[in-house]
């Protein structure tokens, strides 16, 4: 892939950047005003979605956003992509700041960062043809058209495991997991850098989530891609992160390399949070159950 | 043996829609005994949920298609009346759905709807005797002031507490047999461990027998004591927990169980897969239905095989395949799928 | 609640505003409406315009006439061009019947709306819900002067079963007064009856799809208690917010059916004025008639956080 980027204005920047960091988020806060008043809207109060996140991302990992539903996960996945625009805190891609700028300037951008979204079923147009809703960024981005694009198109379905004569169907005529498949072949089109997963799996079929999470993993391997998976489930979210981080009201709580957050957890509400995940073995959850039950 | 206190035998449940007929459930065959917490496992279109329903008639409708037998404490079900059957409903049988959220009439408040419940049974309990004891039923179940929050509106409540405020209704009064029908998959794990710790103290206080339908193997290690596996409107296996943890017979069993994440153990470096896509049911594969997705797929299988016990250290341990149990405990250990050790 | 009324009252006060001033611009662009013109009659003498001109104001800059007429519009001392009768004392006298034949075409429509469009949908696919539809889909593509034309023809000149309209003062005689309003009851109830049936039905459907009803049956309520408490009560929403938005325009004046059978009402005042071009009473008759419907809709939408406790008056909705 070529690296010809928007770096040329902001050299200063790019001196003291960590090369290795593909994004570094600063003291990130979203608050959702709550207004009221008689006559004129007032601000009264806000709800802190996002209060003062900071992580990195280095190129090729994976960081897992796990949390409970109302922790904000969502809304930093969302935040850090700039689909909601930030109340303060700083957002830099490949060293540069995108929070706050324009949607004009963040348009280039765009590509070199996608989302793959929770429900298949409604993330994807039902009047519009596979193959247009995969190759729609491609020819809104001007990379390919004509006989080109169709060739593009049926390549990146194969790459998720389609097969091309899927090229002229509708998203309807897809099981669960197809249609995650096809969601994922759209945000892989632009040959994005970064990856942000929200619950990619959760909508889907038990014996269905595992094929999705090889799929992610396969192309994160070919692809050399950086994702951030948000997901409420910490066992699938250990099983596919470099490092953890675990979101409460708005906050990162804890955060650190997968196995040692999962396995040391240092703070509280971790730990209540990993000791509700069931456990799949009978004995284990017997065994536990009696310890944990007062007499 | 106990005495089943519910006794299902070869349920068919089929839909005529607008394209074609659809057989959700084909042949389900199962007991629960007092006190017992049965889980029913599958994916969507395995047939679980409508299963669960078509023992209370809530699946009768003029699309519905329904044959077999229901017998609780030896009373037909399936050809009962109206009547009959709303007798048992909520009195003999209480229901608990997936969505805590969309369960509870949004215009009326909590309370009234549980009083609502008591009064459709008992006509001589007076509204202030009924409120007593939906105070008494909330109060038990783990909400906290119950005699304040009673007059609260559904969506005044947490869906944690939304949950709750249903098993208390389902439980007003007093039935037997609790039928729970994906009660936590909407819930937040923190909540998903509250209430099923709430549903094993009541099978321990009052010894409720339960039904448990979910789509997940954690959720049921926790709980159950016997499982039934369906596929595609079919039970493929059926066992005891440990039995089907420790020693599944069906390959679709193992599937399920192998791609399960567990947070106690160094994770693999691949999940296990089961290839493909649950069978559409209206255009069901010849013989045994996970044949397509099956790794194990021989000449035998174009037939259906039955649901026989194979075992004969475990004659209630059923399963429809048609591998022998060597293979098949040769074939589970060569992929590594399982993660358990075998049985002691 | 404070904070609801305070709004809503500044925002009847915004309508009433771009009402008005539309009203008052529209009559002044169309062609032929020179009201001085037209009071001075055909082949009139220049002299007699002018002196009408200067009586009236109408050389007066528009923003002035205006303000003119908005203030006699409130001070209750509004005349109109033709006849120079008091606009508010026409319209007081109109009151009663136009509020007659909405209140009892309101009965009608929403008594066989409710029925109807219950039966169809707790009937849904059979013959009965299939008849309903055919005859709802006829009661709406019926135009209303046309139905009141054949009524008036059959019923009333051929057959003479019922008067031909003409408003009886229900002082006067309530059997006479009940008497000379069904057809025009019946007329304007037939198109809604309809329309009301077609919606509930469809409500209905939707709400007994919703797992709240399948809780309900699961608790061992009987049908008719599933169907009455928890299906009807949550389906009559949609009805309540059409109701608001269509009683509150006919209040306005129910132009053609008063005009058919001259029941001399707000309406029919419309009708003539319109015919006229008489600006003070269609002013007058317009804001009448906003009036009544951003009322009408400030108490749908307090019937609507009764009906629905999720919803809260006066907080702005996230």
């Amino acid at each position: 892939m070529s690296v010809d980027g928007p770096k040329s204005d902001d050299i200063g920047d790019i001196q003291t950047h960590r090369p290795e960091l593909l994004l570094e988020v600063a003291d990130l806060v979203k608050h959702f005003p709550v207004k009221r008043g008689l006559v004129f809207d007032r601000e009264v109060d806000q709800v802190r979605a996002v209060d003062g996140v900071s992580f990195s991302v280095a190129r090729g990992e994976t960081l897992g956003l796990v949390g409970e539903s109302g922790s904000g996960k969502s809304t930093l996945a969302r935040t850090v992509l700039q689909l909601l625009e930030p109340s303060s805190g700083s957002v830099r891609f490949e060293g540069r700041e995108i929070a706050g700028l324009s949607r004009r300037a963040m348009r280039p951008l765009r590509r070199e960062m996608q989302m793959v979204f929770q429900d298949p079923y409604a993330s994807l147009n039902p009047r519009k043809r596979v193959g247009q809703i995969v190759g729609e960024p491609l020819l809104l981005q001007g990379v390919a058209r004509g006989a080109a694009l169709r060739r593009e198109v049926q390549e990146l379905l194969a790459r998720v495991g389609l097969a091309a004569e899927h090229y002229d169907r509708f998203p309807h005529e897809f099981s669960g997991g197809q249609r995650q498949r096809i969601g994922i072949a759209r945000a892989i089109a632009l040959r994005p850098k970064l990856i942000v997963a929200d619950e990619p799996v959760s909508a889907l079929d038990v014996s269905i989530r595992a094929q999705i999470v090889n799929l992610l993993a396969d192309l994160q391997e070919e692809l050399e891609l950086t994702y951030i998976f948000v997901a409420h489930d910490i066992g699938i979210v250990r099983h596919v992160s470099d490092r953890i981080a675990v979101m409460h009201e708005g906050k990162i709580v804890e955060e650190g390399p997968a196995d040692q957050v999962c396995d040391q957890p240092r703070d509280a509400y971790t730990k209540q949070l990993l000791a509700a995940v069931p456990i799949p073995d009978p004995r284990e959850a017997r065994s536990r159950r009696r310890a944990v039950r007062p007499s | 043996m106990t005495e089943p206190l519910l006794c299902v035998r070869d349920l068919r449940v089929g839909f005529v829609t607008e394209t074609g007929r659809v057989q959700a459930a084909d042949g389900v065959s199962f007991d629960v005994a007092p006190g017992e917490v049965l889980a029913i496992v599958g994916e969507s279109g395995s047939g679980k949920s409508v299963t669960a329903q078509t023992i209370i008639g809530l699946t009768r409708s003029p699309n519905s298609r329904i044959a077999g037998s229901v017998r609780l404490r030896g009373a037909e079900l399936i050809d009962a009346g109206d009547d009959e059957l709303r007798k048992v409903r909520g009195e003999q049988i209480g229901m608990v759905f997936q969505d805590p959220m969309t369960s509870f009439n949004p215009v009326y408040r909590v309370g009234r709807q549980i009083v609502e419940a008591v009064r459709a049974h008992r006509r001589d309990i007076g509204n202030s005797e009924a409120r007593e004891i939906a105070v008494e039923m909330l109060d038990s179940v783990g909400i906290p002031d119950p005699a304040q929050r009673i007059d609260d509106y559904p969506h005044e409540f947490s869906g944690g507490m939304r949950q709750r405020a249903m098993i208390a209704m389902a439980l007003a009064l007093e039935p037997e047999l609790l039928i729970a029908d994906e009660p936590t998959t909407a819930l937040d794990v923190t909540v998903q461990a509250q209430i099923l710790a709430l549903l094993e103290r009541l099978n321990r206080e009052r010894g409720l027998a339960t039904i448990l339908i979910t789509h997940d193997l954690g959720v049921v290690a926790e709980v159950a004591d016997r499982v039934l596996v369906m596929y595609a409107g079919r039970v493929v296996e059926q066992g005891t927990l440990d039995e089907i943890f420790y020693d599944p017979q069906h390959p679709y069993t193992w599937g399920l169980l192998g791609s399960l994440t567990r947070i106690d153990r160094d994770r693999p470096e691949r999940l296990p897969q089961i290839s493909g896509a649950p069978p559409s049911l209206q255009s069901l594969p010849q013989g045994c239905p996970f044949r397509p997705r099956c790794p194990h797929e021989f000449d035998r299988c174009p037939e259906l095989p039955g649901l026989d016990a194979r075992l004969a250290e475990a004659p209630a341990h059923l399963d429809r395949c048609w591998l022998e149990p060597e293979e098949k405990r040769e074939l589970r250990q060569v992929e590594g799928q399982i993660g358990l050790e075998a049985p002691k | 609640m404070a904070r609801f009324v305070v709004r809503r009252l500044i925002g009847m006060v915004a309508v009433l505003f771009a009402v008005s001033v539309l009203t008052f611009l529209v009559f002044n662009v169309i062609p032929n409406s020179d009201p001085a013109q037209r009071m001075a009659g055909r082949a009139a003498k220049p002299e007699l315009i002018a002196t009408i001109n200067e009586e009236w104001g109408f050389e007066d800059p528009l923003p002035q006439q205006y303000l003119t007429m908005m203030g006699k519009v409130f001070s209750g001392d509004l005349v109109s061009y033709k006849g120079r009768e008091n606009v508010e004392e026409r319209i007081v006298e109109g009151i009663p019947a136009t509020v007659s034949l909405c209140l009892g075409a309101a009965v009608i429509w929403l008594f066989f709306g409710i029925l109807f469009g219950y039966l169809s949908a707790v009937r849904a696919g059979g013959l009965l819900d299939r008849g309903l539809t055919v005859l709802a889909v006829t009661g709406i593509s019926m135009p209303v002067f046309w139905l009141a034309a054949i009524f008036l023809n059959y019923l009333t000149y051929k057959t003479e079963i019922f008067p031909s309209g003409e408003y009886v003062e229900f002082t006067t005689d309530p059997l006479e007064w009940a008497n000379h309003l069904i057809l025009p009851w019946i007329t304007l109830a037939i198109l809604y009856v309809g329309f009301y049936s077609r919606v509930l039905r469809s409500s209905m459907l939707d709400v007994m799809n919703e797992d709240y009803v399948r809780t309900a049956r699961a608790k061992g309520l009987s049908e008719r208690r599933v169907m009455s408490r928890h299906v009807m009560r949550n389906s009559l929403i949609p009805i309540v917010t059409l109701f608001g938005l269509d009683f509150g325009a006919l209040l306005g004046g129910a132009i053609l059916i008063e005009a058919i059978f001259s029941l001399n009402g707000v309406g029919q005042y419309a009708y003539e004025s319109l015919q006229s071009l008489d600006l003070p009473p269609i002013m007058a008759i317009v804001l009448y008639g906003a009036f009544f419907v951003v009322l009408l809709n400030t108490l749908v939408d307090i019937a609507y956080a009764y009906l629905d406790p999720r919803i809260r008056l006066g907080t702005s909705a996230q």
